[in-house]
């Protein structure tokens, strides 16, 4: 990995340099009933509605990469036969400027599962490898609990990677195009003094994390509590609306509906994002339900992030980026149900 | 000002060698339903031809594995193939009239255009089996995954010891294939039926399946490690057959079940397949009872 440093007054330079493209970035969504300010990923259109400082975003990137609805293919429909049209809609590059580092980890997680799989999906990966991103760093606030999972760094799957120290950006070169962006504009290495510097920011943002969660041995403790009446408590309290897993980054299971159109001629697939809380998630044809009540779906959520996941890929699913908990209705928090379900805390119902 | 390149993933200078798999991942064979025959008042055999003759010779399968069939515009959904492997691509389904698009299929005619894409999941191993005695247990539409393997297992009936077919069903009306019964059991097998209820013309047992499991069972006390058994059926039969093999000192590793869960894609992405977190259309729909007894909610 290489870096440079640049002054803070250059990151237009960088913004001017990009904006040929398409770019998303975190944009100002007005305030919450308290009074605090909402952000949401979305189109750029100017530098000046670029807020880099932003706490937290209230949905993650999926919205680009996963799609909530997305047309998979269509069907042209004859009386004895058909043709089916694939597209896998993506049409053009798009600059991500200003990533978290959970956010990124995300897109890293979904890799493994959506490209690294034994079926790639096209539609994930058309998508991602049009992907420029631009990572910078961040204040944890009081729910982000991304040092417990590992994700409040990131190693890879970005371009360029910000760091703010104070007067000029501390920056993370990461792919050769990346390179050639940072050498048309007004930066330099840094001395050794930025070195101690950029150390020091890190460790100062360590130290500011307040929500922890402990997973040692999460995923036998998991399967040891399998039967464990905590899981009846949080199925009281969960409503399955499946707010959760449309705010989570790394979400990504689906349902399938096809159409006709009024004329007969055409018809459409479509992927819509699902969620393992809604009540038919795991219903047969037939009516068995195999996760009838909202307990087991919301246990089942738990195992695939923190047990199954880990099982097929080593690491969590988990990226402690706290959406689900801020945005559960219910106010269920995965540090308190995991907190409970090691049989620490207790304070859950 | 710099314009980074779109990069087409399916372009060949792209270097991420899945070119092929991203290809086909949404690839779909046509095929046709060449014949419909009903078997009881639900349920309906569809033999299923992909029409392109070398993909059609391409296809090949497993006994165990299944496929997604697609209607355009009405659905699709995960099926058993229930024909033998050595027919390829000139398959037969077996399916229930149960839902959306099963509805619908079952008033199609002959010569609908369908899509066929798969063959997906794990498969029983019937090379392994291969010098062992067989035991092939069926409750109700279990008999549909079961009938690739007994196809595979009497086509080469010479290199299996024993076979024995254990098949029931709740009426002797809502049993399949009735038509084949005496076509198997001219290949020397032990083929026993049952029902839980009779009618004025059932002159066989009436019973559980777990009934005439206990007779073969008493009759040859060491079956033991000699012998692999493949059970399909709804879970409460499962898990009081798979006990009964575990009691006759099966191996777990022998004993293999096929699992039956909501798919919405069959490629491992969608989840609703998922046991726990092992997803049924990649590790399995054929476990071992082992890997069933290792899986939260299974059985």
């Amino acid at each position: 990995m290489l870096f440079r440093v640049f002054a803070k007054d250059q990151l237009i330079n960088l913004y001017d340099i990009l904006a040929v493209n398409h770019i998303v970035g975190p944009v100002s969504k007005g305030v919450d009933r308290h009074g605090a300010p909402l952000y949401d990923f979305d189109f750029i259109y100017d530098f000046a509605e670029l807020q880099l400082d932003y706490t937290a975003t209230i949905h993650s990137l999926k919205r680009f990469v996963l799609p909530p609805r997305e047309t998979l293919c269509t069907f042209d429909l004859q009386t004895d036969s058909w043709q089916k049209h694939v597209d896998f809609n993506a049409d053009k590059p798009i600059v991500y400027f200003g990533l978290h580092a959970c956010d990124i980890n995300a897109l890293n997680k979904l890799d493994k599962v959506l490209l690294g799989n034994v079926f790639p999906d096209p539609y994930y990966a058309a998508k991602r490898k049009n992907m420029f991103i631009i990572g910078v760093g961040c204040m944890p606030q009081p729910f982000c609990f991304c040092k417990s999972m590992g994700t409040d760094s990131v190693l890879h799957g970005f371009d360029l990677f910000l760091t703010d120290l104070g007067d000029s950006y501390f920056v993370e070169i990461h792919s050769a195009r990346a390179f050639t962006f940072m050498s048309s504009m007004e930066c330099r290495e840094p001395r050794h003094s930025e070195h101690q510097r950029f150390l020091e920011v890190t460790q100062e943002r360590m130290n500011r994390f307040t929500c922890h969660v402990d997973t040692t041995d999460l995923t036998k403790i998991l399967d040891l509590e399998f039967q464990a009446d905590v899981w009846q408590e949080w199925g009281k309290k969960c409503l399955s609306c499946g707010t959760c897993a449309n705010v989570c980054p790394t979400c990504y299971c689906y349902g399938i509906e096809e159409n006709v159109d009024l004329s007969l001629q055409h018809a459409t697939k479509t992927k819509h994002l699902y969620s393992c809380n809604l009540i038919d998630f795991a219903q047969v044809a037939g009516g068995h339900n195999f996760r009838p009540e909202s307990h087991d779906r919301l246990k089942y959520r738990y195992y695939h992030k923190h047990r199954g996941f880990v099982e097929a890929f080593e690491e969590s699913l988990c990226v402690g980026c706290g959406r689900c908990g801020q945005s559960c209705l219910a106010n269920i928090t995965v540090p308190e149900v995991i907190r409970s379900v090691r049989g620490e805390g207790g304070d859950h119902a | 000002m710099h314009k980074l390149p779109f990069v087409d993933v399916l372009a060949e200078k792209q270097d991420h060698s899945r070119k092929q798999d991203l290809e086909s991942f949404e690839y779909t064979f046509q095929a046709e339903i060449t014949n419909v025959y009903p078997l009881t008042t639900t349920e309906k055999l569809y033999q299923i031809q992909i029409i392109d003759q070398e993909e059609r010779m391409r296809f090949s399968f497993k006994p165990g594995q299944f496929v997604m069939l697609e209607l355009p515009g009405i659905g699709e959904a995960p099926f058993s193939i229930s024909s033998s492997p050595i027919r390829h691509g000139d398959i037969e389904l077996c399916i229930r009239a149960v839902g959306n698009m099963t509805d619908f299929l079952a008033r199609v005619p002959r010569g609908t255009r369908v899509g066929i894409s798969g063959p997906f999941g794990t498969s029983f191993p019937v090379e392994q089996m291969q010098g062992h005695d067989i035991m092939l247990i069926a409750g109700g539409l279990g008999i549909v995954p079961l009938r690739a393997p007994i196809f595979a297992v009497l086509e080469n009936r010479n290199r299996f010891g024993n076979i024995d077919i254990i098949y029931g069903a709740r009426n002797p009306s809502e049993l399949l294939f009735t038509y084949q019964y005496d076509m198997w059991r001219q290949f020397d097998i032990n083929l026993n039926i049952i029902v839980d209820t009779g009618d004025a013309d059932w002159q066989g047992p009436v019973g559980r399946i777990t009934t005439i499991l206990e007779q073969r069972i008493a009759a040859a006390p060491n079956m033991g490690k000699n012998t692999y058994a493949i059970v399909c059926g709804p879970p409460v039969m499962f898990k009081f057959v798979c006990d009964m093999l575990l009691k006759a000192h099966l191996p777990m590793q022998q004993i293999f079940v096929s699992l039956e869960r909501r798919m919405h894609c069959g490629r491992g992405k969608c989840c609703r397949c998922n046991i726990g977190s092992t997803y049924t259309c990649l590790e399995g729909p054929v476990f071992d009872y082992w890997s069933v007894m290792n899986m939260k909610e299974a059985i």
